[in-house]
């Protein structure tokens, strides 16, 4: 039962959010190869220690997060909203 | 220093058998007698017994079989540590299949019975397979059930083996779950844990403390000591109080059975059916969990009648209960000689047997009129199913009505290994502690393996925040932690346990080490030694000693194992909880729900929606509701369609981006159907956007998806647009929506007098207007899911009600959700998840062009171009017409001819089409667009059915009903 300190709700129980995710996937251009998407689609990293991931505070605010955590020691370095990189907003 | 006494009353004479519980003393309430029963023979405690000490007093001495011999086994402790007593408990309409006798209250009225006999545990039919213990050793189930497959012995060896088990009607519901929040949380309420709580009360902290037996004290209940100068177990009932008035919330019957991520524990409190589970967050822990007594390793140690030495004590200073009249305490440590005095005061006739050749206990003891066998160990025992007598190591007899055994202690460090502590073990005082210290929680006490009170109460008193002058004085023996395991006497004539729950014998070990399992998890798992669901408290370290001398190491050398969650086992109901029915998945209901009940519809689930299937009894329903739309004009209840709003300048381009079908081209006051698309290309949803105005559109998607698209819509806004440009808002809960259909509708439409001109060419179809309805603003759309010109209302949820009943009065007559399913299946309208499963695409449903011309992303774009998306062979929709009157049935296969037929494809819908004014189907079928025409076998549980392929559209093709004036 860990906490995730939501940027817009404060600290809340890891019941509250979902687990969406690697942070860091771009989506590839149409232009790219079969392999490309397939691994874009398919695979997923499975990091043990530190590690960026996608989570969205579903009971909460409904924001898309940036969870900068270890995940093995399940230590929380920080949360950030998952927009702010990918938009620019 | 001589330890303080806290003796109760003696019996009248030394040999008083039968009588087993003392006139006075204990924590019991002699003026309030429960009646209960053990398999079927009546018998009476007293209010503040336990199920053990009301079964102890009365005399009970074969409470269980054990797993796999089925040998008698009695009470071997008082508490969580006890491993045989598992019973069966009835009570009123309660029933607990696997209460744990030591635990579990007395109640009155209580029935009790054996689990794991055939029979009762008293006459076990099943006592033969201790004849056969020689032919199962270790291993021996995986050995010799494998040909031809385990699951052909498996039912029969669980019956045999298994625990209790739920009664079919079992009701058992247990409580709500809690939430709480503190500075500290102090797990134990013995010296330590109330020294802790104290002090954090003290500094001003919210504390919360818990303790799994009927009241705080811990040993302080049972054992010698005298605290600021009162007995130990005063001081703990005084300071308890003490604490609750002073803010402090103190669980007792309540154990931790988890400590987990970020300082947060689980607890379950034991109450009525089941109990309750709370969920802690505290600032901090302090684990006070104490130590529990070790079984000696001799012949026959698991008798009836075997007891730890701390357990007969607690018996009898708690619940004034002698365990033995005739007692030999066997030890190898201090500590149970407290036990010894205390049965000795109440005149049993005592015999210490002592490992050890001197110690000045021995001297108290035997001023005291104890016989000390000093440098004696017990080599094995007599009886049958209960212990009689003991053969020493020297050869001599004693006869005992009890046995205690002290092979030293084990502190309770689980919830530290929760805490992913590593344990160490200490060669000196022979117990695993706590290694390096873990975030969050500290622990104390005889946990920690503490060497006297004075040292667990200023352990406490540190933990909570208090200062050295906050620790109290104390007067008690020193602990006497008792060494490593003696394993000298474990290799006898006669099979020594290890483990009792799963029947683990020192033979067991030797020979797993022998087939060289020499690593303690091999070990572990191949013995099953310390898997049972006491997880091994009584036998973890004893078994760690035995492969260590097996294997010629020192036991920091064998290894250690860790503990996890949970540290007792948790019944269902209580995780459970309220948890169940509406409460675990509520029902959502329409706003109009009352009126549809007034018009005797059944309502049925569809998904988390309570809609009306039919109106009157289905069979009659369906053709009458499907002829009256076909006919006249139906009302069809679609509140529970989505009406997602998508605002902002860059609604569109979200639009555009989500959805397969572009919406940007869309002008204002049209509609159009579309589908958006899974990343994996996999049609996710379809509906039918609006267009309001050029910033602003409606989603209106499948009522069972409303959530999700909301979700997905959410998640791709996220992802790539100006938060500040494009919104999404969910409004369906705040709009009723009815559908008024048929070629009658226009008529109704205009009697509603909504305030729109329903001329068809200012109001074609796929266009919406707004209007009024009861002074507020209403919606009309005009989209048709039953292929007749049809109108979507929609007005605010609290004008449902009269809307119906408007339309009604003026010639609408309802329609439910099973005939509009049969409507919808004629014209060949989709339904996604019924039609359409992961692997269906849209050009798989006849939607491929977008595919083809659209060169801008949108969700789902780049899999639509793949070799799996392209290939040949993919299911295709199509529809299926048969001779006869009779429908195919739903989920029947396709199958393809040729050497060996396989399935090509199944039917999704099928019903009598009532336009069609024959049987219908929609199915799936490899390469179906390109083969109709052609007939298929349709094989469903035996039976083979014909049917044709057709285009999947059976009523009206060219929609010209869209318009059909009456
Ligand atoms: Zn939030």
């Amino acid at each position: 039962m860990q906490v995730f300190s939501c940027p817009y709700c404060g600290p809340r129980p890891d019941a509250e959010f979902h687990y969406i995710g690697d942070a860091d996937k771009p989506r590839p251009e149409r232009s790219c190869s079969d392999e490309e998407w397939a691994h874009y689609l398919f695979m997923r990293a499975n990091t043990r220690g530190a590690a960026r991931e996608l989570w969205v505070h579903r009971a909460g605010c409904g924001r898309w997060l940036v969870v900068a955590r270890d995940t093995e020691t399940h230590e929380v370095a920080a949360v950030t909203p998952m927009n702010a990189e990918r938009a620019g907003t | 220093m001589s330890a303080p006494r806290m003796d109760g009353p003696t019996m009248d004479g030394p040999r008083m058998r039968g009588l087993r519980r003392l006139p006075e003393g204990g924590e019991i309430d002699r003026s309030r007698p429960l009646s209960f029963s053990f398999d079927g023979r009546a018998h009476i405690g007293y209010a503040g017994d336990t199920l053990a000490s009301a079964l102890l007093a009365a005399g009970e001495t074969v409470l269980a079989r054990s797993f796999k011999y089925h040998r008698p086994r009695g009470l071997l402790g008082a508490h969580h540590e006890e491993p045989n007593a598992i019973l069966d408990l009835r009570a009123g309409t309660r029933h607990e299949p696997n209460a744990r006798a030591t635990l579990e209250p007395l109640v009155d009225g209580a029935r009790l019975s054996s689990i794991h006999a055939l029979g009762t545990a008293r006459r076990d039919l099943l006592a033969v397979m201790d004849r056969f213990a020689r032919f199962i050793p270790a291993a021996f189930y995986y050995k010799t059930f494998m040909w031809p497959h385990w699951h052909v012995y498996e039912g029969t060896i669980r019956r045999m083996a298994g625990l209790g088990r739920v009664a079919a009607d079992s009701r058992a519901q247990g409580g709500a779950l809690r939430h709480i929040d503190v500075d500290l949380c102090v797990i134990g309420s013995g010296a330590a844990g109330l020294a802790a709580a104290r002090a954090g009360l003290k500094a001003g902290r919210s504390v919360l403390l818990v303790e799994q037996r009927s009241r705080v004290g811990g040993a302080l209940l049972w054992r010698d000591a005298v605290i600021d100068g009162v007995p130990g177990a005063r001081w703990a009932q005084d300071l308890g109080a003490a604490l609750a008035a002073g803010g402090a919330r103190v669980l007792t019957q309540t154990t931790a059975v988890g400590l987990y991520d970020h300082n947060s524990a689980v607890l379950h409190e034991r109450s009525g059916d089941g109990g309750r589970i709370w969920q802690v967050r505290a600032r901090a822990f302090v684990l006070a969990t104490g130590a529990i007594e070790r079984p000696l390793l001799f012949g026959d140690n698991d008798r009836p009648g075997i007891m730890l030495a701390d357990a007969a004590l607690e018996y009898l200073r708690r619940y004034a209960v002698v365990a033995g009249s005739e007692v030999v305490f066997a030890t190898g440590n201090d500590t149970a000689y407290q036990a010894a005095l205390a049965y000795a005061a109440v005149g049993a006739r005592c015999t210490v047997v002592d490992a050890r050749t001197d110690t000045p206990a021995m001297a108290a003891a035997r001023a005291a009129g104890i016989e000390v066998l000093a440098g004696e160990r017990i080599e094995s025992t007599l009886g049958k199913d209960r212990v009689q007598g003991v053969r020493t190591a020297s050869g001599r007899t004693l006869p005992a009505d009890l046995l205690t055994v002290s092979g030293g202690w084990t502190p309770l460090i689980h919830l530290y290994c929760h805490a992913r502590g590593r344990p160490r073990w200490d060669a000196e005082r022979g117990v695993l502690l706590p290694g390096a210290p873990v975030q969050g929680a500290t622990v104390v006490g005889a946990a920690d393996g503490a060497r006297s009170l004075a040292d667990a109460l200023a352990q406490g008193v540190q933990a909570g925040g208090g200062a050295a002058t906050d620790v109290p004085a104390c007067i008690a023996p020193p602990f006497d932690w008792g060494g490593a395991p003696d394993t000298r006497m474990a290799f006898g004539a006669r099979r020594t346990w290890v483990d009792l729950q799963h029947d683990v014998t020192a033979k067991d070990i030797a020979l797993a080490v022998r087939e060289n399992f020499r690593a303690v998890e091999h070990l572990k798992r191949y013995t099953t030694l310390g898997m049972a669901n006491d997880q091994g408290r009584t036998s973890n370290v004893n078994g760690l000693a035995l492969l260590a001398e097996r294997t010629g190491r020192t036991i920091a050398e064998a290894g250690v194992t860790t503990f996890r969650p949970p540290f007792l086992p948790v019944p269902i109901a209580a995780v459970v909880g309220t948890q169940r029915g509406e409460l675990q998945a509520p029902l959502r209901r329409l706003a109009a729900e009352a009126v549809h009940r007034e018009e005797r519809a059944e309502l049925r689930g569809y998904g988390d929606m309570l809609r009306p299937a039919s109106y009157g009894p289905a069979q009659d329903a369906m053709t009458r509701e499907c002829k009256a739309a076909r006919e006249r004009c139906v009302i069809l209840d679609a509140s529970s369609l989505g009406k997602i709003e998508v605002l902002g300048p860059d609604a569109a381009a979200l639009l555009d981006f989500v959805f397969y079908t572009r919406m940007s081209s869309l002008a204002p006051g049209r509609l159009r159907y579309g589908l958006a698309l899974a990343e994996s290309g996999a049609v996710f949803d379809d509906g039918v956007v609006l267009r309001v105005s050029a910033d602003r559109f409606v989603v209106s998607c499948s009522s069972s998806h409303v959530a999700a698209m909301t979700a997905h819509l959410e998640a791709w806004r996220e992802d790539r647009f100006d938060l500040s440009r494009a919104f999404v808002h969910d409004t369906t809960p705040r709009w009723a929506t009815m559908a008024i259909s048929g070629p009658a509708s226009k008529g109704v439409m205009t009697a509603l007098g909504l305030g729109i001109d329903l001329d068809d060419t200012a109001f074609p179809h796929m266009s919406a207007r707004d209007g009024r309805f009861a002074g507020e603003p209403a919606r009309v759309a005009r989209v048709s899911f039953t292929g007749e010109r049809s109108y979507e209302v929609s007005v605010p949820a609290g004008l449902a009600e009269e809307l119906w009943r408007r339309a009604r009065t003026v010639g609408a007559e309802p329609l439910g959700v099973e005939a509009l399913g049969a409507l919808r299946c004629e014209k060949g309208f989709i339904l996604v998840g019924v039609e359409t499963d992961g692997e269906t695409m849209p050009q798989d449903i006849g939607m491929g062009r977008a595919r083809e011309v659209r060169t801008d992303p949108y969700v789902g774009d780049r899999s639509l171009h793949t070799p799996a998306a392209q290939r040949s062979g993919r299911r295709q929709l199509v529809g299926v017409a048969v001779a006869g009157d009779e429908p195919l049935p739903v989920g029947a296969h396709a199958l393809s001819r040729g050497a060996r037929p396989h399935s090509v494809g199944w039917i999704t819908s099928s019903h009598m089409g009532v336009g069609a004014g024959k049987p219908v189907a929609l199915a799936m079928i490899e390469d179906g667009a390109s083969r109709h025409g052609e007939t298929l076998e349709f094989e469903h549980f035996g039976t083979l059915h014909r049917g044709t392929l057709v285009a999947p559209c059976f009523y009206d093709p060219k929609g010209t009903r869209l318009d059909v004036r009456p």
